[in-house]
């Protein structure tokens, strides 16, 4: 770890001036991703400007329209266990449930779990090329060992995936991010936030420096009676996803009225495609329907030397939550896969 | 209050001055002179000479360096001691009371929950914390909530039947 200065703000325009002034000056919230890589030196900053005292956004509020806003700054285990949360949108809780450890999710943020780097093995060694790392320098990923990589969505210069848990969930609730700069406030929609590889893989995201997230909201419609997050992974749990899947279903008169079906584990954001929702519209909830929908999902999917496996597990994957969400109660704690 | 002079020098460039820090540690106002990246767990062990806290991969990715800040478990090695200043830290030499053992370090004697002990602290104030959370209803909710904690010597079915012990010991109460 480098040596920094450390500063505690406790409004946004301190916090915006520091960043601004500081050649490499950071945020730090929660921790739990920043300081791990800068023990690895991955990250260097000069100052750590601390976020966690700023005031406002340490709160889930109802919005007017139905929804909820979760605070940037409220931790992940507080969001998941929040009664409106659990009422309301028991997916995004099961999906945040399913991520790191309790302690973890006691410290973790909001705002920094959308913005946790990915688990690249490439991207934490510091002496292999990487393109996101060190723009330029090549990728070995894509002929390395490349089991836990991508197969939607990749470039030539990055097959990384985007681990987060809640942001699967986040992008099948068609949540929004409220981003406040020194320009002022905006906007992103959840799919807009995350970025693809593409030819600049450094950039995970389209916050742009010295934004801070403030908060994130999500819209009324949370499919609390048909949900499901299965979470597949070398162990049971306090592992990433090798495939992860988000099902909300809407159910009217036995069809499937609404569907959402989100990725995780599987591209560099959490992934989502209209056509296969569409799909199922006005369709029987059945394995078959659902299947088709995996196939439409995975159309294109592109595989390398040792993560082929993904494609098949993706498609089983998303089969089996479909119907698990037809029976919330069948799953297990963790986001394990119903015995 | 308590004065601790680091005994632990890490590499110093002159641009970057410790500062005091006062925590608040198993009940003790403790101020300690740190430089900002010193993290909770280095300041513990290295600074408060409170080495209980156990160090096993300094990446989040073990739990053995878990304490309690302000009631709920948290990874030290993993926040910087500055950005918990004015906290009250527990650590596991701060959870027996009046000289009795906590009721959990007597049921991991009890039933035989350790082998080498190292990540034993950590397993104890990680379950302080998960009881206080009370989620758990289940043996099932119990292993899946301590996953963050792991154990080399594989003690982990007796470390389960310990937990098991005072959380069925608390709900009788
Ligand atoms: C061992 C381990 C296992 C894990 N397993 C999982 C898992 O299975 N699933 C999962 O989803 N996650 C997992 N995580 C990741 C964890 O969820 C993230 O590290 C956490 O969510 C990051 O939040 P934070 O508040 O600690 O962010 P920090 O580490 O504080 O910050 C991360 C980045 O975001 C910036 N930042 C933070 N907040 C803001 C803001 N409001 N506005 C602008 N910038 C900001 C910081 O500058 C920094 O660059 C794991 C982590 C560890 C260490
Ligand atoms: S996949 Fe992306 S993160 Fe991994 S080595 Fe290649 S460029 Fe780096
Ligand atoms: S030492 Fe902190 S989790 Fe391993
Ligand atoms: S008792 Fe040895 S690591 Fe758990």
């Amino acid at each position: 770890m480098n040596n920094f200065s450390y500063i505690k703000a406790n409004d946004l325009p301190t916090a915006f001036g520091h960043v601004r002034l500081g050649d490499a000056a950071k945020y730090i919230a929660g921790g739990t991703n920043l300081i791990d890589l800068m023990k690895y030196n991955l990250t260097k900053a000069s100052s750590l400007v601390d976020i966690n005292h700023l005031v406002g956004n340490h709160d889930i509020e109802e919005l007017p329209d139905g929804g909820l806003r979760l605070g940037a700054f409220v931790r992940n285990a507080a969001t998941a266990y929040h009664p409106l949360v659990e009422e309301r949108y028991p997916l995004l809780s099961r999906a945040i449930l399913a991520g790191a450890s309790a302690q973890i999710r006691n410290m973790a943020t909001n705002g920094g779990n959308l913005l946790q780097r990915t688990r690249c093995y490439y991207f934490y060694d510091a002496n292999t090329p990487c393109n996101k790392r060190e723009p330029g320098s090549g990728c070995s990923a894509i002929l390395g060992y490349n089991r836990i990589m991508a197969i939607l969505g990749t470039s030539e210069s990055c097959i990384a995936v985007f681990p987060s848990d809640m942001c699967v969930a986040l992008a099948a609730l068609d949540a929004v991010v409220n981003i406040s700069g020194e320009d002022g406030e905006r906007s992103l929609a959840f799919a807009d936030f995350h970025r693809l590889p593409g030819d600049t893989p450094e950039l995970d995201n389209n916050l742009k420096p010295g934004e801070i997230i403030t908060s994130i909201d999500i819209p009324q419609k949370g499919f609390a009676r048909n949900y499901s997050y299965l979470k597949l992974r070398d162990r049971n749990s306090y592992a990433f996803a090798l495939v992860s899947v988000a099902t909300g279903l809407e159910l009217e008169n036995g069809l499937i009225k609404d569907a959402r079906i989100a990725l995780g584990g599987v591209a560099h954001k959490p992934w989502r495609v209209k056509e296969a929702e569409d799909f199922l519209k006005e369709k029987e909830p059945s394995a078959e329907n659902f299947a088709q929908a995996a196939e439409i999902i995975l159309f294109g999917a592109k595989v390398f030397e040792y993560n082929s496996f993904k494609v098949e597990l993706a498609k089983r994957a998303i089969v089996r939550n479909c119907m698990m969400a037809l029976n919330p109660e069948s799953q297990l704690p963790g986001a394990q896969p119903s015995a | 209050m308590l004065n601790y002079q680091s005994t632990y020098s890490p590499v110093l460039t002159k641009d970057f001055d410790t500062r005091p820090v006062t925590i608040n540690i198993n009940g003790k106002p403790t101020t300690l002179q740190l430089m900002p990246w010193v993290s909770l767990l280095d300041a513990l062990r290295e600074y408060a000479d409170l080495t209980g806290t156990k160090k096993g991969c300094d990446h989040g990715q073990c739990g053995a360096c878990t304490v309690i800040c302000d009631g709920d478990r948290i990874l030290s090695c993993l926040t910087l001691a500055v950005m918990k200043e004015g906290s009250e830290i527990t650590t596991i030499e701060g959870v027996a009371e009046n000289g009795q053992l906590h009721p959990l370090q007597k049921a991991f004697i009890e039933y035989d929950a350790f082998q080498c002990g190292y990540c034993t602290p950590g397993q104890i104030c990680s379950a302080i914390g998960m009881l206080k959370e009370g989620k758990a209803k289940t043996r099932a909710d119990v292993k899946e909530l301590m996953s963050g904690n792991l154990c080399r010597c594989g003690a982990n079915t007796n470390i389960i039947d310990a937990i098991m012990e005072v959380k069925n010991q608390d709900s009788h109460e």
